[in-house]
């Protein structure tokens, strides 16, 4: 969520149970706007907080031009020094996918894993050891968590006809109609589905607001959560994959945001728990 | 080439072209325009004439305005559309109402507990639920407590759901004021039909249901505490039903979300005995068995005389008055300064175990009883009372606890928190966090469906080599035995194909 309205905002996602100190909110009040002036960054976001074993990692993100292009990710353990994350390459997700134990909370903690090659028949087995650092797989996490559980409501992101994408500046909010409807929250990463969008639905569809994917289009079904909450004042969205993930949206007003809370682990059991 | 007068009256023209265009754009509020507007209002001054046109010409265009309006107004008026706030709006409003009856007795003890001070501590270890949101927790909790005769009465937590959550109170009665369970009841038995008109009896089924254990008794063990919950601050408390042992052991072995109405059913492997009420409360129960920990020393056992020592199920505890208070670091340092103080609930399903094997026999001789002593099951211990958390088992190498200091900045006043990673703070999902995923458990195999005996034996088909193997085993008996035959020189055997 946004930096600037970073308090308001953390009160409307507290229901999920999880929130920052006084001490925390504070610090990061100051500390992200060095950083904004430090990178010379447009936004900075706060992404969210990863918990382990011994300290918690707090992520911020900053965001250039280009809403959707390369965002550079910075964790903190502290709220006040923040240190850049190492771009994520794809073998490196791949592995990071599959390492299960919780955080510890040192950055500098080494996760070994043998990887053994089979060439063709002759079964040649070259074990090469694949060390890969809390660092890394923690912007692994970062990066995983936003490609497969971001979320911004319909309209609030422009695509130029150049590609580029802005941020909405007469985004009024979705309706109270529309906020309760899961078709109307998107994903925000490249479109991924190969969409074939119906003649009946290119009506209402509009290309510089529809061309992300829908939450609808999940698998499976049901791994979003929509709820009111606060006096039925503001809509929340939970991810059951990602637990921990939650995106707020009041309606009528242009506020919206998602933050992390959580231990980064995939929830691998959604199926058996619906 | 155009001469400079003429560039000159061109670009006059020109701006006057685009002043023009200006003013034909519409309003975006009111669908007028601004050359559309002052037409209408140099031509009303041009009918009336008034005097001291340049004074009045405001109100002469607020009326030009207004005169256009009324005929776009129509007699229908909107349909009031209410919106889920003003709906929850209305029903949180009772919570604010004062009762103004009781302000003369204000008890010492007021079951009411101090959430707002609560709320401040757990802040500060980053856990809570918003302000407003934990007024309004409070003020719902005082409305459970002027409705209902309690004595204790604490906010347990919040348990998130699939499409609603539950606020859940955990609360203890006073003395002789419990009421009877109402509503919520659990499932009805399995009824046994009886086949009796069959010629050919069907093979009665030897399956014998393990004894169903039964459940505590109110106020002790697992169903110590009562527990309300409540969707939302405002909407009535609904009590849960007491937790049976039967429902914790299933618990154990699954793994569900909840969806927020506690009369949905529970559909899963093995099948849960009850609805999502009754494993809202298993959860309640396992989670409060295990997570609830308090600093060492601040319970201590009650004493009573002539007490055996080998009696392992000390249930009673009170607040030790001369706890002193352990300081934060060494709070934060050691995990075994931290002790549990709720029972744990033994693999049976409850806190006290007993013993169902206690089939009436006819002949009970103690001696004999000590042979059948494997078949009796083991009485189930647990870990006594007061344990320091030092001593839970690790999930997969990682100690389920941690333990933090607060804040590192201002240590004087910072808290000690205990994090418990094996089932998550109060405030989660209300799952117990599982190292590697879920396995559900495999089915058991199916029953035999007759039992072996002289008449009928059940065997499993040859496969085809053994039939083949058979086969040729067959046929060289066969032939060994034509040699001897002719050998013998007596007649031809006959095949008994």
């Amino acid at each position: 969520m946004d930096s600037a309205c970073l308090n308001y905002a953390l009160d409307l996602t507290a229901g999920g149970g999880l929130t920052l100190t006084c001490e925390q909110r504070a610090a990061l009040q100051t500390s992200l706007l060095v950083i904004k002036v430090n990178y010379k960054f447009s936004r900075v976001l706060f992404w969210g907080k990863i918990l382990g074993l011994k300290n918690d990692y707090f992520i911020a993100q900053g965001v250039a031009a280009d809403e959707m292009k390369a965002k550079k990710i910075l964790y903190s353990l502290n709220c006040t020094e923040w240190h850049l994350l190492p771009p994520v390459t794809a073998p490196l997700l791949a592995y990071a996918s599959t390492l299960n134990g919780r955080f510890t909370g040192d950055p500098s903690f080494e996760y070994e894993h043998m990887e053994t090659r089979q060439q063709g028949e002759m079964e040649i087995t070259a074990d090469s050891k694949v060390k890969v650092n809390e660092e890394q797989r923690v912007a692994a996490v970062v990066l995983t968590i936003d490609r497969e559980a971001s979320v911004v409501p319909r309209g609030a992101f422009t695509r130029t006809p150049d590609g580029a994408v802005q941020t909405n500046r007469s985004f009024e909010g979705l309706s109270w109609s529309e906020a309760i409807k899961l078709s109307n929250y998107y994903h925000f990463t490249e479109p991924q589905a190969v969409k074939k969008t119906r003649l009946l639905d290119m009506t209402r569809l509009d290309p510089s607001l529809d061309y992300l994917d829908s939450l609808t289009e999940d698998i499976p079904k049901g791994s979003w959560s929509l709820q009111l909450e606060k006096g039925s004042s503001v809509v929340v969205l939970r991810s059951l994959f990602w637990l921990g993930l939650t995106f707020f949206h009041v309606p009528t007003t242009p506020q919206h945001g998602y933050i992390y809370m959580g231990d980064g682990l995939k929830n691998i059991d959604l199926p058996f728990m619906l | 080439m155009e001469s400079p007068e003429e560039m000159l009256n061109n670009q006059k023209e020109q701006a006057a072209r685009s002043l023009k265009a200006f003013m034909l754009t519409n309003s975006t509020k009111s669908n007028l325009n601004l050359y559309d507007h002052l037409a209408r209002l140099l031509t009303k001054v041009m009918e009336e004439r008034p005097e001291n046109v340049v004074d009045v010409i405001e109100d002469l265009s607020r009326e030009v305005k207004r005169a256009g309006l009324q005929n776009t107004q129509s007699t229908l008026r909107d349909i009031h559309v209410t919106t889920p706030p003003q709906v929850t709006a209305e029903q949180q409003k009772v919570l604010f109402s004062h009762k103004g009856g009781e302000d003369g007795t204000q008890e010492e003890q007021s079951p009411l507990p101090n959430v707002a001070e609560l709320a401040f501590y757990l802040e500060q270890a980053g856990v809570g639920l918003g302000r407003e949101e934990t007024y309004r927790v409070f003020l719902a909790l005082k409305q459970l407590v002027d409705t209902q005769p309690l004595q204790h009465c604490r906010f347990w937590g919040k348990i998130l759901g699939t499409e609603n959550s539950y606020l859940v109170a955990e609360v203890e009665f006073r003395e002789g004021e419990e009421d009877e369970e109402d509503a919520l009841d659990e499932a009805g038995e399995d009824e046994e039909r009886e086949q009796g008109f069959t010629i050919i009896s069907f093979p009665k089924s030897t399956y014998k249901p393990p004894p169903v254990v039964p459940k505590e008794n109110n106020g002790t063990g697992a169903n110590k505490f009562t527990y309300f919950v409540c969707r939302e601050p405002g909407l009535p408390w609904v009590r849960l039903p007491p937790v049976t042992p039967a429902q914790v052991t299933v618990a154990r072995k699954i793994r569900k979300f909840f969806t927020g109405r506690l009369d949905a059913p529970i559909v899963s492997y093995p099948p849960f005995p009850g609805n999502e009420a009754n494993y809202l409360r298993a959860q309640i129960a396992r989670i409060s068995a295990s997570t609830q920990a308090s600093p060492l020393g601040f319970y201590q056992f009650v004493e009573e005389e002539g007490e055996e020592e080998e009696d392992s199920s000390r249930i009673s505890f009170e607040e030790n008055p001369d706890f002193e208070g352990i300081p934060v670091s060494e709070l934060a340092n050691s995990l075994s300064n931290w002790v549990h103080h709720v029972q744990y609930i033994l693999p049976q399903g409850r806190c006290t175990w007993i013993n169902l094997a206690e089939k009436p026999e006819e002949e009970e001789d103690p001696e004999e009883e000590k042979e059948e002593e494997p078949d009796e099951p083991e009485p189930e211990v647990g870990p006594p009372l007061l344990t320091p958390l030092s001593e839970d088992a690790e999930i997969n190498n990682t100690p389920p606890w941690s333990c933090k200091v607060s804040s590192s900045i201002i240590s004087k006043f910072a808290i000690a928190v205990l994090y418990t990673f094996g089932n998550r703070n109060v405030l989660c999902w209300g799952s117990k966090f599982l190292a590697e995923g879920y396995n559900p458990p495999v089915p058991p195999p199916p029953q035999s469906e007759y039992p072996s005996g002289p008449d009928i034996t059940e065997a499993a088909d040859p496969s085809l080599e053994e039939e083949q193997a058979l086969k040729a085993a067959l046929e060289e008996q066969r032939e060994s035995q034509e040699e001897m035959e002719d050998a013998e020189g007596d007649e031809d055997e006959e095949d008994d194909d």
